[in-house]
Parts: structure tokens; C-alpha cells; sequence
């Protein structure tokens, strides 16, 4: 039977990529449908009726939800270059940063993007905690995963570029050399990986958005 | 020495679900452990703070020498490390996916909404909470149908990930009802997972460390207290 591989997705979110990322280095042939945020259409809302959030990834019919649950179940379905590590300790602590990234220096790196003043370096200082968590992490390694990118790189790499971008907008350097060495040493040596390369959105495209969304989020919070 | 003998130790609080978690699973895999106990409400040990320096949170499981943290990141651990039957999570990367996916729903929207329901501060507050709750409960009944597939568990004939993700909770589940004075899983709305709940906790892997309601709702009463800086009682 052949395999049909569906992502309903959004360019500018960085989970996006994530899942785009993992189904190039496996080498699995998928067809993209992008969603209009503010007019989800039918088939998304179909798909995922919990969250009705975008990002959906529909194998033959049946919708995987989540951008890490996607990436696990790439991994356990498409055998070929592995994404997470084979042992269990450190399938463990991939996991462990993975979630990391998404539940604690995410949300603070937006909430150091949108504050000012004294709530900006509060954040700024958590945020760096945070981040050198993650630097110390990588112990030299060229990458989380290793020799090659893995799991935990496809889940930082919005640590790479999305910051990169957002800095554009707020004028907030987050990841700088001097604070994190091994973290930009990494950065530097994914701009010669091909599959994160070529799921890289226009950088302009991308920042015109990020600032959009932004200064909507300040006017709402403002009213 | 094989991995699977090595010293096995959960760091936890016999009232915390996401400790359950652990405990469950290494019963499933009849792996012996030593139960760490931490006295949170006295403050967070040496020890913790040292096993889980990044959350400083319960659980952490120590295996020989190596720390996990995070409860369901916990269970996948033992589910590889000690492989032989019961699996806890399904062999079939779909079935592995929704598990993963109701499982994060749990722990990100319904539990807090559960923990809503005793922070509302008045009777409007009170019944919003509540209401959001019950979306949630009904949602898990269907996903209950759909992922049983007429069988006892959610994870079929015997308990899996998801009944160990969602079964933690019923606890607290029991006391929020005690509390508010209002059966959340009821005939009415959740008839499958009443009867799901009774299995799940006369389960061997579960009951000897399923907290007495009683004694969780007492619990509960000394930690408001303290939150409101109360004297904690003579005990």
C-alpha cells in the first residue's frame, strides 16, 4: 500500500519545521497543506478536535497530533536514520530537554520579548538560566545528538533560528557568543546541515510576521 | 552487571500522582524499589535539589546511578529498560501517538483545571472552573471509548501508559469531589470511566499505592493551612 504522508501546517511556526525536518533526514515524501490561521479550514478542525491547533500530521488517514508526539512516532514508524538515541537513559534525557525547551525556555524567551523595563531583565536572567542548562547540554559535542543532528537538535532548533529572527523585531540578543560558546558553536555548524537549511522560511517573510504578531499582542495588552 | 539489576530507587511523596506514576510501572515490571520519601511541606531536601536540579520536583528515579526526572519521560524509561511483558505503551506507533497525545492533554490542561476547582475563590469562580473540568472528563470518556476498544483499560486488556497517566489523578480527583461538594465523574456524563476508575484502582499494580481518599483530603487541609500560614498541626 502506499504510504500517504499529510502535514497541515503553518510556514512561520517553528513546530512546523520540526516535523518537516524529521521527514526530510528520513527521506519520506509528504505533501504540505498550509492553513490559514485566522480561517482553519474543515479537515484541520476535523483532524484535531481538541486543540484545533495547527500542526497535524495525517498518515493514511489518521491524524498524529503534537509536534513532539509527531516526531516520535516518525521515529518509531520510518526506521532509516534514527532521531532519538537507541539507549534508554538517553532517549530519557532527550525527552527531558525536549519538553524543557518547550515548557520553560520558550515561554520565558517570549515573555523577555513582550516585557520592558525591570520585567525584561527579570526574564532576560531566567531565560539565560535556562538557556545554560541546555549549553552545558551539549558537552562539546558537535551536536545534541551527537556526530549527526537528532531528536533533541530538531526540538532546540528553534533555539537557532526563531530567537535569531525575533531578535530582528525586539532587538534582543538572547543566544550571544559570549554567554553561550557551545550553543552558537552549534548554530554554526546546522547552517551546513541540508535538512535544516531547506526548511528554513524567508528570513524577511519571517521576521515582517513576528513583528506583526508581536506589536498585536502589545496593542491587545494595552487595551 | 545488567542494567535491569541495578539499585532501583523512587524519590517521591506517597500523595503525589506523578510519583504514582513511577510506582505503578515499576509494579507492572515487578521491579523492586526503595520508596525515598521527601517531606515537600517541610521544604525541598539536599537530596532533591540535587536529583532534579533543574525542577526540583518529585519524581526523580535513580537506576544504579542515573537520575530521570519528569513522571511520564519516568514510565517510558521503564518500559524500555525492563522490556518483558506487560508493555506498558502499545507496540503500534498510532496507538503510541494518541497514548502520548491524551497524556500531554492531562497533564497540561485538565489536571490544572482540576487544580482551578479548589483555588476558585467564590461560587462564580466555583462553577466556571468546574464547568471547564467537566469538558474535559466528557472529551476523555470518548477518548475512552475510542481507545478500548471494548476492552477493560485503555490500554486494553490490561492497564497501559494512559491508564497510568489519567488513573493517577482519581485521588485527588475523589478529594476535589469531597470538597466541592459535587461528583464530577458521574452515570450522567462519564458512565464508562466510573467503571474504568473502580478497575484501574483494584488493579495489583495500583492499589497499594492509591492514597486513601480520606487521608489525601486531611492532607489537603494541612497544606491550605500552611499556604495560609497557619500553624501546621501538632503530628
Amino acid at each position: 500500500m502506499a504510504e500517504e504522508v499529510k502535514l497541515l501546517g503553518m510556514w512561520a511556526i517553528s513546530y512546523n519545521r520540526r516535523v518537516e525536518r524529521a521527514l526530510k533526514l528520513k527521506g519520506i515524501p509528504y505533501e504540505y497543506i498550509e492553513e490559514d490561521l485566522s480561517n482553519k479550514s474543515n479537515l484541520l478542525l476535523q483532524l484535531n478536535p481538541v486543540h484545533k491547533k495547527i500542526l497535524v500530521l495525517v498518515h493514511n488517514g489518521k491524524p498524529i497530533v503534537g509536534s513532539l508526539v509527531i516526531l516520535e512516532y516518525i521515529d518509531e514508524t520510518w526506521k532509516t536514520n534514527p532521531l532519538l538515541p537507541q539507549d534508554p537513559y538517553e532517549r530519557a534525557i532527550a525527552r527531558f530537554w525536549a519538553k524543557f525547551i518547550d515548557e520553560k525556555i520558550q515561554p520565558t524567551a517570549r515573555s523577555a520579548n513582550l516585557a520592558e523595563g525591570e520585567e525584561r531583565e527579570k526574564a532576560v536572567e531566567e531565560c539565560c538560566e535556562q538557556l545554560k542548562m541546555l549549553e552545558n547540554e551539549l558537552k562539546g559535542k558537535s551536536f545534541f545528538g551527537g556526530d549527526a543532528i537528532g531528536y533533541l537538535d530538531i526540538a532546540a532548533l528553534v533555539i537557532a533560528f526563531w530567537f535569531e529572527v525575533v531578535r530582528d523585531v525586539v532587538g534582543l540578543d538572547l543566544v550571544t557568543e559570549k554567554r553561550f560558546p557551545s550553543l552558537c558553536r552549534w548554530i554554526g555548524k546546522l547552517q551546513d546541515v541540508d535538512v535544516v537549511n531547506q526548511c528554513r522560511p524567508p528570513k524577511e517573510k519571517h521576521v515582517n510576521y513576528i513583528r506583526a504578531g508581536y506589536e498585536a499582542t502589545k496593542a491587545a495588552a494595552s487595551n | 552487571m545488567e542494567k535491569s539489576d541495578l539499585k532501583v530507587k523512587v524519590l517521591g511523596t506517597w500523595s503525589s500522582p506523578f510519583v504514582m506514576r513511577a510506582r505503578i510501572a515499576l509494579n507492572m515490571k515487578s521491579v523492586n524499589y526503595e520508596f525515598l520519601q521527601e517531606r515537600l511541606w517541610e521544604g525541598k531536601s539536599e537530596r532533591l535539589l540535587k536529583s532534579n536540579p533543574v525542577h526540583k520536583k518529585v519524581p526523580v528515579l535513580i537506576h544504579g546511578d542515573k537520575l530521570i526526572c519528569e513522571s511520564l519521560i519516568i514510565v517510558e524509561y521503564i518500559d524500555e529498560v525492563w522490556p518483558s511483558a506487560p508493555s506498558i505503551l502499545h507496540s503500534d506507533p498510532n496507538e503510541r501517538a494518541i497514548a502520548r497525545f491524551w497524556a500531554a492533554y492531562l497533564d497540561d490542561k485538565w489536571f490544572p483545571s482540576m487544580r482551578s476547582i479548589g483555588f476558585a475563590r467564590g461560587e462564580d469562580e466555583k462553577k466556571a472552573a468546574i464547568a471547564e473540568f467537566e469538558k474535559g472528563l466528557v472529551l476523555l470518556e470518548k477518548a475512552f471509548g475510542n481507545c478500548r476498544k471494548g476492552k477493560p483499560f485503555f490500554g486494553g486488556d490490561q492497564i497501559g501508559y494512559l491508564d497510568i497517566a489519567f488513573g493517577c489523578f482519581l485521588g485527588w480527583l475523589r478529594v476535589t469531589e469531597t470538597t466541592s461538594g459535587i461528583k464530577l465523574l458521574s452515570e450522567a456524563k462519564t458512565p464508562a470511566l466510573i467503571n474504568w476508575a473502580h478497575r484501574f484502582c483494584s488493579d495489583a499494580a495500583v492499589k497499594d499505592v492509591m492514597p486513601d481518599t480520606e487521608k489525601l483530603a486531611e492532607f489537603a487541609k494541612m497544606i491550605a493551612s500552611k499556604r495560609r500560614g497557619e500553624a501546621p498541626p501538632k503530628s
